[in-house]
């Protein structure tokens, strides 16, 4: 575990496997927030596609964590379908393009991957905050990143981070869905926490478990 | 929910496979990834039209492709948009050197995915143009939703621009084409049950016996409006009266009026929501100069039906009656 060090290859694979399993795991939940709001496959794209990333990861040599994240972008793109592929392909390919070449991210390198990320992701997906999308648990993550120093611990602002996504994954369940399949119904969106910001949410609690050690 | 499947993770490729031991005159099926081709693509000097989707909707797209209709249909897993790869598959192995349109419903992932495919097709040299249907008059289009889905109109679209390729028309004006088509078209659905995925195996949403939604989509979402079950004839008042004040069809237009089942609803049903129709649109001086009626985009089993006008003029009507060879429709 990094304790006070940077995030290495190896735990961005870690990551990425912790992370599938989380969404394999918490399938039938996803499904379920989907089927309130959406069509009721997000949990289902998404196991497949993680599958898939895995895959990708455990066959990718080297040290370079931009090559890792391109790869679980493409993954993604190329299995999940839906809304879901795109946006998550599209954060973590520009996650990779920002890291490329880095073979440990500290703290200010995490929360700058992850900025180019959440930026590509809302130039696809046009959503701002409050529109009841994945854009309201990552925003928030990295919004505590930024609020925390470029020399602080990173395990710390970690957990802070996930604790942002988390509220603001509750914070979708009084909003109007403005962006899409949800933002049909309109008002009897209101009332449903968003499947999008919850699977978003995981990413982040999971990147703070493996990436913070027990912190 | 009772499903005549084998298993649940592999209905779509089944289906496919079903398709094309089926259909090998009109079309082949390729499964890494899924791609379904006209028999002759790509054909040289023709406009390539793409379409795709999520699977389940049936027989929209897959069973559209064959001539004078698509060159290529990329099926998704059930309700899923597919994706880019299968996008740009699908792209090459349609171009014949004039160029492919991509119609894609307007759906935020379909959207996103042709994007994709789009970027990567005119990266590797191939005239791409994209279409969005977007008919349905259920939803709001505002900034704060996700805008209407693509619905009837797609169907439609996607015969008068084969049609239109077919004569050799080029890229541009088969897309201008599309668009026209769109414009002139809206939609509107409801349904009596919800559908069941077979990856989920539960109901799309919960409807009692006394119950229907208005303003439904085509991927088992619940409706705009949940009202009592009422008669064919106030259903068909209600969508209509959406339908016909939205663009609007005024006295004197001609039109082609597309009553769709969407899956679970027999043909008996749907003639009467046809006399409804017809009736309907004579009370308001509008003629139905051509008709389609029958389930072509479907919501798996769900019961209920989708009314699409689409406004004609000559040239319109002379593409929809043009011929058309594929295994759901077909116009000699």
């Amino acid at each position: 575990m990094a304790g006070g060090s940077g995030i290495t290859a190896t735990e961005v694979r870690d990551w990425i496997r912790a992370y599938a399993a989380a969404v394999a795991e918490h399938r039938t939940e996803l499904v379920r927030l989907d089927t309130a709001i959406g069509d009721g496959d997000h949990g289902t794209n998404m196991d497949r596609g993680m599958r898939k990333a895995v895959e990708k990861v455990e066959g990718t040599d080297g040290d370079d964590i931009g090559g890792l994240l391109k790869a679980v972008g493409m993954a993604l793109v190329s299995s999940v379908g839906g809304a879901a592929g795109p946006l998550y392909g599209t954060l973590f390919l520009q996650m990779g393009t920002a890291s490329a070449g880095r073979e440990e991210l500290d703290l200010a390198g995490w929360t700058s991957a992850l900025e180019s990320g959440v930026k590509g992701l809302q130039a696809r997906g046009k959503a701002e905050p409050g529109d009841k999308t994945m854009v309201d648990a990552l925003v928030p993550a990295l919004e505590a990143l930024r609020g925390a120093a470029d020399d602080g611990d990173l395990a710390d602002a970690l957990r802070r981070s996930a604790d942002a996504a988390e509220e603001g994954m509750r914070a979708t369940i009084p909003l109007e869905a403005r962006r899409g399949r949800a933002s049909y119904l309109g008002p009897r969106s209101v009332g449903h926490q968003d499947p999008g910001a919850t699977s978003a949410q995981l990413l982040l609690a999971v990147a703070a478990d493996t990436f913070g050690g027990d912190g | 929910m009772k499903k005549l499947i084998n298993e649940p993770d592999a209905v779509v490729r089944e289906a496919l496979e079903g398709m094309e031991a089926a259909h090998r005159d009109q079309l082949r099926v390729s499964y890494d990834p899924y791609v379904i081709v006209r028999a002759d693509a790509p054909v040289q000097g023709k406009v390539g039209i793409v379409s795709g989707g999520g699977s389940g909707h049936e027989p929209m797209h897959g069973g559209f492709v064959g001539r004078g209709m698509l060159d290529a249909a990329c099926p998704g897993e059930v309700f899923t948009s597919p994706t880019p790869d299968q996008m740009l598959e699908a792209t090459k192995a349609v171009d014949g050197g004039a160029g492919v349109l991509h119609i894609v419903k307007n759906y935020t992932g379909d959207v996103l995915n042709f994007e994709m495919a789009a970027d990567l097709a005119k990266g590797e040299g191939v005239e791409v143009e994209a279409v969005v249907t977007n008919d349905d008059v259920a939803v709001q289009d505002s900034l704060y939703t996700a805008g209407r889905r693509g619905v009837g109109i797609t169907v439609i679209a996607e015969k008068i621009c084969g049609a239109a390729a077919e004569e050799g028309k080029p890229l541009a004006e088969v897309a201008e084409l599309c668009r026209t088509v769109n414009g002139q078209g809206r939609s509107m659905g409801m349904a009596l049950t919800p559908c069941v995925t077979p990856g989920s195996g539960e109901p799309s949403f919960e409807l009692g016996d006394d119950e229907m939604e208005i303003g439904i989509g085509i991927h088992g979402e619940p409706g705009r409006f949940r009202e009592p079950l009422a008669s064919a004839a106030h259903v068909v008042e209600r969508l209509a009266t959406a339908v016909v004040e939205d663009l609007p069809y005024e006295s004197g237009d001609r039109v082609l009026a597309f009553v769709n089942g969407m899956g679970g609803t027999p043909l008996i049903e749907l003639y009467i929501v046809y006399r409804e129709l017809d009736r309907f649109l004579q009370g308001r001086g509008i003629t139905i100069e051509r008709r389609l009626i029958g389930n072509y985009i479907t919501s798996l089993e769900m019961a209920g039906c989708s009314i699409t006008l689409l406004k004609l003029d000559d040239e319109l009507t002379r593409l929809w009656d043009a011929p058309a060879d594929t295994p759901a429709l077909r116009v000699c």
